[in-house]
C-alpha cells in the first residue's frame, strides 16, 4: 500500500473519532436546553409576583428612602457580575460575554469608576487570572445548572459589598439573555442602585391596590428587595444556563458538519489514490508481461 | 361565594395552584387568616411557618413555607416562598432525621444561628405533614 493511502486513511480515521465526540456534545447539549428552558419557564411565577409586590410597595409609600435604591452621590466603584460558562465547546458564548463585559467596564471607567470584578464560571475565572486581574468575588461548577441557593449566595456577597461604606457603590451584570433556540444574546445592565421609574402608566395586570403592610412598609421592602436581587441573578445564571447550552449545541453541529465534510473530501482523494495505484500496477504488469513476450519472442 | 384564587410560588417551582375558600399563614407578626374580599395585605412570612389552605371540596393543603411573602389583592393570594414543601411531598423520616440533627447541635451551641433554623424548618415539615413534633 502506498504512503500516501496510508495517511489518508489515519487522517479519515482520527477526523471519525472527532466527529463521533462532537455528535454527542451536540446530543447532549440538545437535550439539556429543554431541561433548561422548563426550569427558566418555571421560575416565571416567581418573578412576576415577586416584581409586583416590589412596584406594590414602592408606589404605595410615598417617600422611598432604601439604600439599595438609592444611588451615591459620588460613585467611585462598580461590581460588574460576568457570567460565563465552566466548559469550552461552546463557539463564541464565552468569548462574546467577556467582550460585552470589557466595552461596559471601558464605559464605566470613562466615568471615573473602578471596576471590581465578580466572575462566574471557570472560563471567566481562567480569563481573569490569565490576565493577573483581581476578582472581587468568583464562583464556578454550577453554570450549566445553576440552582436558587447558587443566586443566593452571589446576590449576599454583591449586597452585602453594596452595603459597605467601603464596597462598591454600583453593581451591573453581564450575561447572555436566551431568547429563542437560534437566538442569544448577550446584555448588560444595571442591577443596583434599582432605578425606581415614576410613571403615570399602569402596571401589567391593572392598577395596584393600596395595600396594608404586616408589619410596616419599611420592613416588608427591607425583606422583599433583596429577595428581588436574589431573583434577577437567578433569572441571569438560568438564562444564561440555556444560552450555553444551545450555542453549545450550535457550534458542536457544525463541527460534526466540517468533519462530515472532510471525512468526504479524504474519501475522494483516498479512492483516486488507491485507483491510481492500481492503474500503475496494473501498467507494470502489462508492461513486464510485454517484455518477457518479447524477449522469449526473440530466442524463437 | 367568592373564592380565593392562591398560587404557592418558589423560585425554581411553582408549589400549587388552585382555588380556595380560606388561607391562613404566619407572619412575622403573628398568624393571619385570608378570606374571600379581604382587604390587600403584603406581609413577611416567618422561617419555618405552616401555611393552611381550606377548601369546601378536596379538602384541606398543608405547606411548609420557609421565609417569604404574602401578598393578597383581589381574591388573589400568592405566597412567594424562599423554599417551600407542601405536606404530602414531605419525606417524614427524614425530616425527624434533620430535626434531630439540627437539635444536637443547638445543644452544643446554642448560638448556633444556623442550626435553629434548620430546626424550625425542620418542625415546620412534620407539621406540614400532620405529624406531631
Amino acid at each position: 500500500m502506498g504512503a500516501q493511502l496510508r495517511l489518508l486513511r489515519r487522517r479519515i480515521r482520527s477526523v471519525r473519532s472527532t466527529a463521533k465526540i462532537t455528535r454527542a456534545q451536540e446530543l447532549i447539549a440538545s437535550s439539556r436546553i429543554i431541561k433548561a428552558q422548563q426550569r427558566m419557564e418555571a421560575a416565571v411565577p416567581y418573578e412576576r409576583e415577586i416584581t409586583r409586590a416590589v412596584s406594590a410597595v414602592l408606589s404605595n409609600s410615598a417617600e422611598i428612602d432604601h439604600p439599595l435604591t438609592v444611588a451615591k452621590e459620588r460613585p467611585a466603584s462598580a461590581g460588574v457580575l460576568i457570567v460565563t460558562s465552566d466548559r469550552g465547546f461552546a463557539g463564541g458564548f464565552n468569548a462574546n460575554v467577556l467582550r460585552e463585559a470589557e466595552a461596559l467596564a471601558g464605559h464605566l471607567r470613562g466615568r471615573g469608576l473602578e471596576i471590581k470584578p465578580y466572575v462566574v464560571g471557570r472560563k471567566g475565572i481562567t480569563w481573569h487570572r490569565f490576565r493577573d486581574r483581581e476578582m472581587s468575588g468568583e464562583w464556578a461548577g454550577f453554570s450549566d445548572n445553576p440552582t436558587y441557593a447558587h443566586a443566593k449566595e452571589i446576590a449576599q456577597s454583591l449586597v452585602a459589598a453594596f452595603s459597605d461604606d467601603n464596597g462598591i457603590d454600583e453593581i451591573h451584570v453581564v450575561h447572555t439573555e436566551f431568547r429563542s433556540m437560534l437566538t442569544q444574546e448577550v446584555r448588560a445592565k444595571r442591577i443596583l442602585p434599582l432605578e425606581v421609574e415614576e410613571t403615570t402608566e399602569e402596571p401589567a395586570g391593572g392598577p395596584l391596590p393600596y395595600y396594608e403592610f404586616e408589619p410596616t412598609a419599611g420592613d416588608v421592602l427591607n425583606q422583599l428587595l433583596p429577595r428581588y436581587i436574589e431573583s434577577r441573578i437567578f433569572n441571569a445564571l438560568l438564562q444564561s444556563a440555556a444560552s450555553e447550552h444551545a450555542s453549545r449545541r450550535r457550534a458542536m453541529k457544525s463541527a460534526t458538519d466540517n468533519a462530515n465534510e472532510l471525512i468526504k473530501v479524504f474519501t475522494q482523494q483516498m479512492n483516486q489514490a488507491r485507483q491510481a495505484e492500481i492503474t500503475q500496477e496494473i501498467s507494470e504488469i502489462v508492461g513486464g508481461a510485454n517484455a518477457l513476450a518479447d524477449a522469449s519472442a526473440g530466442k524463437e | 361565594m367568592a373564592k380565593l384564587r392562591i398560587g404557592v410560588v418558589s423560585p425554581e417551582r411553582e408549589i400549587w395552584s388552585g382555588e380556595a375558600d380560606m388561607v391562613i399563614a404566619k407572619t412575622v407578626d403573628g398568624e393571619i387568616g385570608i378570606m374571600p374580599n379581604h382587604a390587600p395585605v403584603l406581609g413577611v412570612l416567618v422561617e419555618g411557618g405552616v401555611l393552611r389552605i381550606k377548601r369546601s371540596e378536596g379538602g384541606d393543603i398543608a405547606a411548609a413555607v420557609h421565609g417569604g411573602f404574602l401578598s393578597v389583592a383581589d381574591n388573589d393570594v400568592s405566597v412567594l416562598a424562599e423554599s417551600a414543601e407542601l405536606g404530602s411531598e414531605v419525606d417524614v423520616a427524614e425530616a425527624r432525621d434533620a430535626l434531630q440533627r439540627a437539635l444536637a447541635s443547638v445543644d452544643a451551641s446554642a448560638e448556633d444561628e444556623q442550626a435553629q433554623i434548620a430546626a424550625k424548618r425542620a418542625r415546620a415539615r412534620l407539621r406540614a405533614a400532620g405529624e406531631e413534633v
